[in-house]
């Protein structure tokens, strides 16, 4: 009982801050507005000249400007030895990082796609995740592993796998994954500062998309927390957790929805690992339905935990079954039309918010 | 690159196509000494060689002209090393190459194609010197460059430009996409996006010829695999860890090393600390061979020898290919890190313009005959973009098809058939 009292005023407390918060954003007069690639850009350029511990490492992120052209002006400023260009072997470079880390360097180790780290999972989760606990806290490994995740457009099977379930699933690890401008500037210094492995989940569609910041946000010493949700958008009547890219479809779902007269929470998880278990537990208990939505495979995906989360601590808040918008249980398709199939759509959660809020039928019939 | 510039022993080379001028990029390959035979084998492994193997062994009867040749050390004709028929192929296959390319570029600035697009301009004497000896039941291993090597190894230019629109009468059905092109028909395995990960997959290939063979005892399946991959995947461990196995098994595989110089813009001198691929082989006790890649007649040559060092069961061979690419990477690559100087110094050697210049001077073909073939393939390439436009695009069931080889994923019953057949296994709590 007083748990729960306790974690009721906790997440008030919490929304206490975040109004405050919004309503200063809403008065910096002049918002600008930065892309996601400038972002990123900006928090590795702020904080490699703030720590010359930190190095960045990766296929193509110097003479390339970076595959995705995030590492843009690195290599001028910092030269080669702080921005390695590598070969083609993610299992040797990463484990390079890895040894690094082990000895107080800041690797951030970039994949080309989180694809290609398949290839290097086991320096991941091996060597870097399991290294504090092998040597009860000899070795910290201060690194990240960072590149786009998830689907892009038409790219195949072996370059669309969102990766956020596998790695948030492995203890030692943190996960993180920002949707915008200033989620990934803050989760980026964020990342780079923190003393353990972050696997760092970007995506390839949001990075030419612009989003207003705060001059908080590009102030060289912002960071948000690791381990702590936003709840994007307020509401009342279905909650709907998401994050990268499915963050912008929820909002515009609730926008959607708002005109039916549903109003839905939207959270961006921004942090997978440690999954902010409060923040969505607070707000279920307030909307009573929840809704997961992600890119990845639906078995053992972030959903199904959050569901499980969900059904261990707040059961008996539950008015309706929690819905899982996941991608399709298939490898991606190339195939344009089957390609859109498999990747949710706002359709898709409009049609499970309704069936959450048991209005898939029109009013008149249910009255 | 070109081998008569290497050290003497090696005999001179009649049959270049382009004039063996110094190189003028900063890449000055010196061809080593050759090394000491490796120690404890009773076989004669082969020494690193950056020509042509130039040894005394039993041929077969084509092998034989070229070897006759090379032992005539002073031959200032050059005999022919293809036949007309054979040179016709050649070139067409090269043109068709070429030409379903450059559709492909046009189709992907007007929007039909979409996602990851690699072009193979300028490579094709590899995929054609090669590819074009095989027979069908040798199967072919490629990265995402691998267009021409579908169209080479006899995947109809219908089925692949349909299988880039993303349409279901595509060699895949539309499900693959540019980068996994594959035919259990004419033995292409893909297709792999990831660099290094056909090498394995293709070593395999090459291990189940040899399983059939000897366990097996299909006495006469002397299938051989190709490997085509580029230099970046040279410094990956699982090639590596192939060229090991593949020398300990005696594989029946080639190993072809695509060397173009770039790795979507890091240079292979930037990223390898001995950029000659070719000495890699006989680290691991294999033929390490270097050839002008832009030549499709001496492609052609070193093909045979080591195709048929396969098949006869003498094991692998590491062949680098010295090429170039045209293009970009992909389409999506701006292309601003190569030096206009290195393109404009392989643009002049053409391999498809090589072989042009070849035939006409050997009288084997003239320009009316090669005419008709730019012709013909244009057409073929038209047809293929046309079948590839009508063609319906995937019905949405097709989404959850091909998932499983068996058809529900529940697995075979002990009754030996699949479950989901079993008309009882729907009773109770099952849901199928």
């Amino acid at each position: 009982m007083l748990a729960i009292a306790r974690q009721r005023m906790l997440g008030q407390s919490f929304k206490k801050i975040l109004p405050a918060v919004s309503v200063l954003r809403s008065y910096s007069s002049a918002a600008k507005q930065i892309t996601v690639r400038e972002a990123l850009n900006s928090a590795l350029d702020e904080e490699m000249s703030a720590d010359p511990k930190v190095f960045l490492m990766g296929e193509e992120v110097g003479e390339y400007q970076g595959a995705y052209k995030i590492t843009k002006g690195l290599l001028e400023k910092y030269g080669p030895e702080r921005v390695l260009d590598t070969p083609i072997t993610e299992a040797g470079f990463t484990g390079i990082g890895v040894g690094a880390a082990y000895y107080g360097l800041k690797p951030v180790v970039e994949f080309m796609t989180f694809n290609f780290s398949m290839q290097a999972i086991d320096h991941i989760i091996n060597s870097a995740a399991k290294s504090n606990y092998m040597s009860a806290g000899q070795i910290s490994v201060p690194i990240v592993f960072r590149g786009p995740n998830g689907a892009a457009a038409g790219v195949g099977a072996q370059h669309s796998q969102c990766y956020a379930a596998w790695y948030a699933s492995c203890p030692g690890l943190k996960v993180l994954s920002p949707y915008n401008s200033e989620d990934a500037r803050g989760l980026l210094k964020a990342a780079i500062r923190d003393p353990d492995p972050v696997v760092f989940l970007e995506n390839e569609l949001l990075y030419g998309e612009s989003f207003p910041v705060s001059d908080e946000v590009l102030d060289s010493s912002f960071c948000l927390p690791i381990g702590k949700a936003k709840i994007e958008r307020e509401g009342k009547d279905v909650t709907i957790t998401a994050f990268s890219k499915m963050v912008g479809y929820a909002l515009k779902v609730s926008e959607m929805l708002e005109r039916d007269g549903i109003y839905a929470e939207v959270i961006n998880l921004r942090s997978i690992r440690p999954l902010d278990r409060s923040t969505i537990n607070t707000s279920v208990r307030k909307t009573n339905r929840l809704i997961t939505v992600e890119e990845g495979f639906p078995q053992h995906g972030v959903g199904a935990e959050i569901c499980a989360s969900v059904v261990e601590e707040s059961f008996s808040y539950l008015d309706a079954p929690v819905e899982r918008i996941a991608g399709a249980d298939v490898p991606m398709p190339y195939a344009a039309n089957l390609e859109r199939m498999a990747v949710p759509q706002v359709e898709d959660i409009v049609r499970a918010a309704k069936r959450a809020c048991y209005r898939s039928v029109p009013l008149a019939a249910t009255a | 690159m070109n081998s008569a510039s290497c050290a003497a022993k090696i005999s001179t080379q009649p049959f270049s196509l382009n004039p063996t001028s110094p190189t003028s990029h900063d890449n000055p390959l010196v061809f080593p000494k050759p090394t000491s035979l490796f120690l404890g084998s009773t076989r004669k492994i082969r020494l690193s060689s950056s020509s042509k193997l130039n040894l005394h062994r039993r041929s077969g009867t084509v092998v034989a002209v070229s070897d006759v040749v090379k032992q005539k050390k002073s031959k200032s004709t050059p005999s022919l090393l293809i036949t007309k028929e054979e040179g016709l192929e050649l070139f067409e296959d090269m043109i068709l190459g070429r030409a379903f390319e450059d559709m492909c570029a046009q189709m992907y600035y007007r929007g039909k194609m979409f996602g990851f697009v690699h072009l193979y301009n300028g490579q094709e004497a590899v995929s054609t010197g090669f590819i074009k000896l095989l027979k069908q039941q040798d199967s072919v291993v490629s990265t995402y460059r691998d267009h021409v090597h579908a169209l080479s190894k006899g995947v109809p230019a219908r089925a692949v430009m349909s299988e880039l629109f993303g349409k279901t009468t595509g060699c895949c059905r539309g499900q693959g996409g540019s980068m996994h092109m594959f035919s259990r028909e004419h033995n292409l395995l893909g297709g792999f996006a990831f660099i290094g990960e056909g090498i394995p997959v293709a070593t395999g290939a090459a291990f189940t010829s040899k399983y059939k063979r000897e366990i097996l005892k299909e006495a006469d399946c002397d299938h051989v695999t190709l490997a085509f991959f580029g230099d970046g995947t040279c410094n990956n461990g699982q090639f590596f860890e192939c060229l090991n196995m593949a020398a300990l098994w005696k594989l029946p595989i080639v190993f072809v090393v695509e060397n173009n110089l770039w790795a979507i813009g890091m240079s292979h001198l930037r990223a390898t600390s001995d950029p000659q691929i070719y000495k890699k082989g006989p680290a691991f006790g294999m033929p390490g061979i270097h050839v002008d890649g832009m030549d499709v007649l001496k492609v052609r040559e070193v093909a045979k020898e080591a195709i048929g060092r396969a098949r006869r069961g003498e094991g692998p061979t590491l062949v680098e290919c010295e090429t170039y690419r045209f293009r970009g990477h992909s389409l999506a690559d701006p292309d601003e890190l190569r030096d206009p100087a290195e393109k404009a110094y392989y643009a002049a050697r053409d391999p498809i313009t090589a072989l042009k210049k070849y035939l006409i001077e050997n009288s084997l073909a003239s320009e009316a005959d090669l005419k008709a073939i730019d012709r013909k393939i244009d057409e073929v390439v038209e047809d293929a973009v046309e079948f590839a436009d009508e063609s319906p695009v995937p019905s949405r069931s097709q989404l959850l098809e091909n998932v499983f080889a068996d058809p529900k994923g529940f697995g075979i019953g002990p009754d030996g058939r699949y479950r989901c057949e079993d008309p009882k296994f729907t009773e109770g709590t099952a849901h199928v």
